[in-house]
């Protein structure tokens, strides 16, 4: 089969890529000695999500990848959002 | 000899089977949102029990791996063997160190008695056992991801030096990347639950 062109990401992209993530993970740590009582979880997840975009889209290339791949990839977020939602459901109102 | 080979459809597998790896660990990480619901004072205090900086640093590695592994796939695109080679014993490398942290990070809890079923542990509430009890099964599943990841490392240096993986054939090596960032994905969202809780 012929290979479809493929784009390939400069080594300065992924060193951004890099400071970005850490930059992020320094702010990850920082927060925690600020109280702010249920919203700490809430950044701290927040900015693990921020992260892990940025790894889906750049690391692991979805951003250059057919949409597809993002599609399937959307879909089982939701997927496991809607589980974490009915558990919830279930939990609270037991 | 005509080669048959469809590196799109490969790569789809890859992803499906990274799929399986996410709901694996997302339903862990449902266990660990409903208990610490259920026990959020407990999993706070467990949590200040952890290696802070030990963790931060494993993070940062990790990350730094990632992007080795990435332009690793980036040097064979471009047909540098010799660098791709050298950038995946570097992710190699890392690896082991991240493992040999773990392994230290684990004896000392070992030592006070919080390993799972331990004396000075099992004193302790209900809500701080069932922390522990998530620290080791989720660290220790990730770590047994490292290990096999260590062993794919090895296995794609070798076919990089035969010249298996080469310019034009290099999917051995992106897909291996791809499982690599999993790790590293689901270590992004285990640090701050399980090091950073406030």
């Amino acid at each position: 089969m012929s290979q479809e062109t493929t784009h390939i990401v400069s080594y300065k992209t992924q060193i951004f890529v890099l400071l970005a993530l850490l930059v992020l993970t320094a702010i990850s740590v920082a927060i925690t000695r600020i109280e702010m009582g249920p919203f700490n979880t809430a950044a701290a997840l927040l900015i693990a999500s921020i992260k892990a975009s940025i790894v889906l889209a750049w690391f692991m290339h979805l951003k250059f990848e057919s949409r597809f791949f993002t599609v399937m990839v959307a879909a089982v977020f939701i997927l496991f959002l809607l589980v974490i939602l009915v558990t919830f459901f279930d939990y609270s109102y037991r | 000899m005509i080669e048959h080979r469809d590196d799109l459809a490969s790569k789809m597998g890859m992803w499906l089977f990274i799929f399986t790896e996410l709901l694996l660990f997302g339903m862990l990480f449902v266990v660990y949102a409903v208990y610490r619901s259920m026990h959020p004072e407990a999993f706070k205090l467990a949590s200040e029990e952890l290696d802070v900086v030990l963790g931060t640093f494993n993070t940062v590695i990790l990350l730094i791996s990632s992007m080795t592994v990435a332009m690793s796939i980036t040097s064979i695109q471009k047909g540098n063997k010799k660098l791709a080679m050298t950038l995946l014993i570097i992710t190699l490398v890392i690896a082991v160190v991240f493992l040999v942290n773990k392994y230290f990070e684990w004896g000392s809890k070992f030592e006070y008695g919080f390993n799972p079923g331990g004396e000075e542990l099992l004193q302790l509430g209900h809500g701080t056992i069932l922390f522990f009890g998530l620290y080791f099964v989720m660290t220790g599943i990730h770590a047994i991801h490292i290990l096999i990841g260590v062993g794919l490392f090895i296995y794609v240096l070798l076919q990089l030096r035969k010249d298996k993986i080469h310019q034009t054939d290099y999917i051995w090596l992106e897909n291996t990347g791809l499982y690599w960032h999993l790790v590293d994905l689901i270590w992004i969202f285990l640090f701050p639950l399980l090091y950073l809780i406030h």
